[in-house]
């Protein structure tokens, strides 16, 4: 090979047309086998339940199963959302009002994803510090807006879409 | 592999080994010249192959019983263990089996820290090893998922979510490896399809481990080099394969101990539970093995910081080649290390303990203490002591005893410059 010469020559443009499209090819194989393992058409359609609130009583909850994982649907009692209201947002790692957390003018209702954000254990209801929500793995503190108060969790706990279908009943997702 | 040319004596010997040399490697791996003060720390090598090739073949079995799937999966278990014929003894030494090869891959990686195992020219040996390690964790993890009880689900749920801490892409990987928006059945399957592929992968990395170790040969006791073959050596074969042989009779021992008198001594009985996704167990806890690391997971009050800290206490074995300045290996000569090893160990015993304990009051000082010593050790401790220490004199050969005495030590310390 002549040294000296150091234009692109014919051969150069094939070698790196040749890399470019094997590329491409490439990752047009290995992505279908990535996307493969995210979540598929049965598992998308399970995205909605419906939930009849109606037999609930205030200060009660429940928990019904959303994409596999657990909502809490509960009825706070009026002193329970004074003091959700009551807490200072300084006082909060991921500040949040309650207002926020819940439908406007349904403000007994809170509907959240029961899953703790520290490693996805299942809280606890009324216990810990907060008179919320305990989570048993790792140690985290709710309030009773679901907000984390103490302990290795970094997000208050999720709110899914949600909707008031009727007065009785929630549509979730 | 310094042997000389092995021709088979018979003529179609010759003729296949012409084509296919695999009776040359047969005669390398027979006559391969090893340290004749080899102790039995070192018989652990041998043990671990044994526990691979007990999971592989007890395994390959339960699979032709079991069903991956959230709904039958724990059912097929108990079917297993009631209905099948010896199912009951192929399960128990499968589970009790990813115990015992935890406990054989602990001493024999304790023994490389102990003997400097991992130093030049071994690192290789060495970062291979930790690769089989990782995988190790990677199948017993997923193994634990298949019997879908409580333990099973919400371990699956917990590790998982580690990902979860990762900034921005977190979510999204961690619904990935779930196939699903919680741990679901497209987890369950998957995890099967993985669980019975990566003992295959460590099979791979074991021939690797051991084509490594061939090269430069083993270390032995002392931790010097030693020509070989020479009078400092025997062949493996008869010498070494029958003291391994008994030490994997002694092993075998403790193996059917666990497996015929206290199969779920290891386990948790939650796992007879099956999988619920609504509740989770008041106190989880993983398989024993894994204690220290989660100890080190739930010591750091923040979520990302946990996750980063918990693998950087594996990811940091790799460069601890690099990080061990001294240049004697073996412990025997190296009088502060050898105090800081034994601490090592009862800190990583300590981080065991509190792993299986809830993570409040002083279980979380002693898990925290734990979690900076442990780093403290390789970061610091280590490399500075590698510096400092004044080392015993290391003999010149395996074969000449040390004298003790000044001219001795002069040639000594000749030697030491050499390692």
């Amino acid at each position: 090979m002549d040294k000296s010469e150091k234009k692109t020559t014919r051969r150069d443009f094939l070698f790196t047309t040749s890399y470019t499209v094997g590329a491409v090819g490439l990752g047009a194989v290995i992505w279908p086998l990535i996307d493969q393992m995210n979540p598929d058409k049965a598992q998308k359609a399970l995205a909605t339940t419906e939930v009849d609130i109606s037999q609930i009583e205030p200060g009660k909850s429940i928990t019904v199963l959303w994409r596999g994982k657990p909502v809490f649907l509960k009825r706070r009692t009026q002193e329970e959302i004074l003091e959700a209201r009551s807490v200072s947002l300084d006082d909060l790692p991921h500040p949040e009002k309650d207002e926020e957390r819940v439908k406007n003018g349904k403000d007994e209702w809170l509907v959240m994803l029961g899953v703790c954000t520290h490693l996805g254990c299942v809280p606890l209801s009324n216990k810990g510090d907060y008179k919320g929500w305990f989570c048993p793995c790792h140690g985290s503190h709710y309030d009773v807006s679901g907000r984390i108060r103490k302990g290795p969790a970094p997000k208050n706990m999720e709110i899914p879409k949600y909707e008031f279908v009727d007065a009785n009943t929630i549509k979730i997702g | 592999m310094s042997e000389q040319e092995y021709v088979p004596k018979s003529k179609a010997g010759k003729w296949f080994n012409d084509r296919l040399p695999l009776l040359s490697l047969a005669s390398h791996l027979t006559d391969y010249p090893t340290p004749k003060n080899l102790n039995y720390w070192w018989t652990f090598g041998g043990i671990l192959t044994f526990c691979l090739l007990t999971q592989i073949i007890t395994g390959i079995v339960l699979a032709m019983h079991y069903v991956a799937h959230a709904d039958l999966a724990f059912a097929s278990v108990e079917h297993i263990m009631r209905d099948v014929n010896y199912g009951w003894l192929i399960r128990y030494i499968h589970s009790n089996g990813a115990s015992m090869f935890f406990l054989a891959v602990y001493i024999h990686i304790f023994r490389s820290l102990f003997y400097g195992s991992y130093k030049s020219p071994r690192e290789i040996i060495w970062i291979i090893g930790l690769m089989i390690y990782l995988l190790m964790m990677a199948a017993a993890f997923m193994g634990y998922v298949l019997p879908w009880g409580q333990m099973s689900f919400w371990g699956a749920t917990v590790i998982t979510n580690l990902f979860s801490a990762i900034p921005l892409v977190g979510d999204s990987i961690t619904t990935w490896l779930w196939g699903a928006y919680s741990v679901d059945n497209p987890t369950l399957t998957r995890f099967f399809s993985l669980h019975y592929l990566i003992p295959f992968l460590i099979l791979g990395l074991v021939v690797l481990h051991i084509w490594a170790l061939h090269v430069p040969g083993n270390n032995n006791p002392v931790g010097i080099d030693i020509k070989k073959p020479s009078k400092d050596t025997v062949p493996f074969h008869p010498y070494i394969t029958i003291k391994d042989a008994f030490a994997l009779l002694l092993f075998m021992i403790i193996f059917a101990g666990f497996v015929f008198f206290a199969p779920n001594v290891l386990g948790h009985s939650d796992n007879y539970i099956q999988a619920n996704p609504m509740v989770t167990p008041a106190h989880i806890v993983p398989e024993w093995y894994l204690l220290p690391f989660y100890a080190i997971l739930r010591s750091v009050p923040d979520k990302l910081g946990g996750v980063i800290l918990m693998f950087g206490a594996i990811f940091i074995l790799f460069v601890l080649p690099w990080l061990d300045t001294s240049k004697v290996r073996s412990a025997v000569f190296r009088p502060i290390y050898r105090q800081f090893f034994w601490i090592l160990i009862v800190d990583v015993l300590v981080l065991g303990y509190v792993g299986a304990m809830p993570a409040e009051g002083i279980y979380l000082v002693l898990a925290r203490v734990g979690t900076v010593y442990y780093f403290l050790h390789f970061l610091v401790i280590l490399p500075v002591v590698g510096y400092l220490e004044k080392t015993e004199p290391v003999p010149l050969s395996i074969s000449e005893p040390v004298l003790s005495g000044s001219a001795d030590y002069s040639m000594a310390k000749k030697d030491n410059e050499k390692i």
